[in-house]
């Protein structure tokens, strides 16, 4: 099992005719990720590397039975083309592009949950997710990731996943599904739902969770956890010296008035039982100890 | 076309704008909200005495002289004195200019028409990013430091939550104005002020705006009397005049060479330059440099990949950095191979002239090819070790003593 997506997921990516549409979405078709159709309303008709493209996704829905999609469209048309998805009923929209402004990524959020309701967003500025050996939708480095399980892993960062799925991997540990929620103030997929989803997969016996500094995810994560998980957790929070004020690279990622501080997200895990490493190598060695255990 | 993401295949990363919080002067915030017909004092910027003397004789005594800088704590710190005549505007200006507002040098004065204040109220309008809305915060006790309101009284401070894609209705805010205690006489004006305030909170893709004292003059009219605004540099694409304000951002000499450059790049204290792709490796790498008792002097993300080009760029910014006595590189491969990395920083060692050993983790993708190639080279000023607390341990020796915490 896994979350999100497996084997079946048939994918359309909207800006397949990019650049980086094309790299990567030839890279995950590579990878045997089902890439069925891209979209570019003034190149229907033509394809890439034998990927037909269409003008809308409702029509490369139509044609091909797309269930999720995979936005690699510039920033100032990520809201209207993450709408577009959903007005298709895309089960999953993966947005990849960095820069979303902050206003659009709040009205997407909420547009989503009031009118589209069985639409999940996972993004904007977010590595994609995989589930290793069945479906790769985004820009992380497949061949990294070891299928099978016990492990989930859902990540802010996207280097430091793929440290973390390298790290597992060198270790011989497989991994479930692994998601990059990205790094931006309102992403569509927060921790909670993959700790969720992750709780009810069978196949899940762990999960890695890897935050940084800024806002009250990471704190909420920690409650969800205390509450409703019975499944063991390792964590990781990077940012632990960062000085308020300053954006370290995500836009998300500040300490402001005091919160957001990965003292108090550290703090707050291990509270609610999680396993908290002091860096990446640790929470490696945190997670191979607990796989050991199961 | 814009790029999606930054030193990605077929994407220089210089052409790609980097974006910090653009944070506005008190009365480049004014002069937006006038944009949007808010009631703002009149007033005008001065650079000197002389400057502050011919404003004030143009806007007429008595005036404000405010001094322009990114903090708060102007009043305390003696940055806003009222001025009754044009002797006090030129004594008052050239105390202001050079003073030193927690590490802000004022250079930037603005002279402000004089306000009669009856009642000082408090609003603002910001991202509630746990509530994934927007939030107002409002209280008919303004003109004090918020927090301070906050923790004596916090029912004095009255929230509302705005859904985006529902926007502030008349009703919800005429009930948030009475939810803050405003008095009845000014309840109206007040809550039109605060729908103004929140459509060009929208409209200008701020990530705060906040009013702090919104007042009632003796006369019974609403006027914003200071602003706060910090817009969302993720937006410039949609608002052309932002790219004024990039001239007057309050960034080390560091930060703006690095973002000249494209890159992700936030000055820090310390000798150890750390190099690093994704901002969760630079943070956890600046996190290491610590935890082994080192100091990192920056925090500077080159994104996804680590080609020549951008770890030239890179390694030019924190050689300019005279605090700079060892250098970190930590780099994981992802869809990027060991192999690239190795050729990228080889060939950037060679074209720049660095001052300071680098140590150099590398790891992921292909890695043991990428440290073969790495190893012809490998010197007393190129070190490789390889793990990440190794490295981190290596480039703190190396930067010695300047390196170490006190």
């Amino acid at each position: 099992m896994s979350i999100f997506v497996d084997g079946s997921t048939r994918v359309v990516y909207q800006g397949l005719t990019g650049s980086q549409g094309r790299y990567y979405g030839l890279l995950n078709r590579d990878y045997g990720t089902q890439v069925v159709a891209g979209t570019n309303p003034r190149k229907a008709g033509t394809d890439v590397d034998g990927i037909p493209i269409f003008a809308t996704v409702a029509e490369a829905a139509a044609a091909t039975g797309a269930t999720a999609s995979c936005v690699f469209i510039p920033a100032p048309g990520v809201r209207g083309a993450v709408l577009e998805a959903a007005e298709a009923q895309m089960e999953l929209v993966v947005v990849i592009t960095e820069g979303v402004p902050a206003h659009d990524e709040a009205f997407l959020f909420n547009k989503l949950r009031r009118d589209h309701p069985g639409v999940r967003l996972l993004g904007p500025n977010c590595p994609g997710i995989i589930t290793p050996g069945q479906c790769n939708i985004g820009i992380t480095a497949g061949h990294i990731a070891k299928p099978g399980g016990p492990v989930g892993i859902v990540s802010r960062s996207g280097t430091l996943t793929y440290q973390a799925l390298y790290e597992l991997q060198q270790q011989d540990i497989g991994v479930t599904t692994c998601v990059g929620i990205g790094g931006d103030p309102v992403p569509g997929t927060s921790f909670i739902d993959c700790l969720a989803a992750f709780e009810a997969d069978d196949e899940t016996r762990a999960v890695m969770m890897i935050g940084e500094i800024g806002g009250s995810a990471e704190e909420e994560a920690a409650e969800f956890i205390a509450e409703h998980m019975t499944k063991p957790v390792a964590a990781y929070i990077a940012g632990v010296t960062a000085p308020p004020g300053k954006k370290m690279g995500h836009a998300g990622a500040i300490v402001s008035g005091g919160k957001g501080t990965a003292a108090a997200k550290m703090e707050a895990l291990a509270a609610a039982g999680a396993r908290v490493g002091q860096n990446p190598t640790e929470a490696g060695d945190l997670m191979v100890e607990i796989v050991a255990s199961l | 076309m814009t790029p999606l993401r930054r030193d990605r295949r077929g994407i220089s990363p210089s052409t790609f704008l980097v974006s910090p919080p653009v944070d506005l002067f008190e009365h480049q915030g004014k002069e937006l909200f006038a944009r949007f017909g808010l009631p703002v004092p009149s007033g005008e910027v001065a650079l000197s005495p002389e400057e502050a003397v011919a404003a004030a004789a143009r806007i007429g005594l008595p005036v404000v002289v405010k001094a322009q800088v990114h903090t708060g704590g102007r009043g305390k710190a003696g940055g806003v004195k009222l001025a009754a005549d044009l002797d006090e505007v030129r004594s008052h200006a050239a105390d202001i200019l050079g003073l030193d507002i927690s590490g802000h040098i004022v250079r930037r004065l603005w002279i402000e028409e004089a306000s009669d204040i009856a009642e000082e109220y408090y609003a603002s309008f910001t991202l509630d990013r746990s509530a994934r809305q927007h939030l107002g915060m409002l209280s008919a006790e303004g003109g004090v430091d918020i927090e301070t309101v906050a923790a004596r009284d916090p029912g004095a401070i009255a929230r509302i939550h705005i859904d985006p894609t529902d926007g502030l209705s008349q009703q919800a805010c005429r009930q948030w104005v009475q939810a803050a205690r405003i008095p009845e006489a000014v309840a109206g004006a007040v809550a039109d002020a605060l729908a103004t305030l929140y459509r060009a909170y929208v409209d200008a893709d701020a990530d705060l705006v906040e009013v702090n004292p919104l007042i009632v003059t003796s006369a019974g009219d609403v006027v914003l009397l200071d602003s706060k605004v910090t817009l969302d540099a993720n937006s410039t694409f949609r608002h052309d005049d932002y790219a004024q304000y990039d001239a007057t951002q309050t960034r080390d000499e560091r930060e703006q060479a690095a973002h000249a450059k494209g890159l992700q790049y936030v000055g820090l204290e310390g000798s150890v330059g750390v190099i690093a792709n994704g901002a969760g490796l630079a943070m956890s790498t600046v996190d290491v440099v610590n935890q082994v008792g080192g100091r990192p002097a920056n925090f500077l993300d080159i994104g996804g990949g680590a080609n020549a080009e951008v770890m030239s760029n890179a390694l030019e910014v924190i050689n300019n950095d005279p605090a700079v006595r060892s250098i970190l590189i930590n780099i994981f491969g992802g869809i990027t191979r060991g192999e690239e990395i190795a050729n990228g920083i080889v060939e950037a060692t060679g074209r720049v002239a660095i001052d300071s050993p680098i140590v150099i983790r590398l790891d992921g993708t292909n890695a043991a090819e990428g440290r073969e190639l790495l190893e012809p080279h490998l010197s007393d000023a190129l070190m490789m070790e390889p793990t990440m607390l190794d490295a981190a341990r290596r480039a703190v020796a190396l930067a010695g003593a300047g390196g170490s915490q006190p």
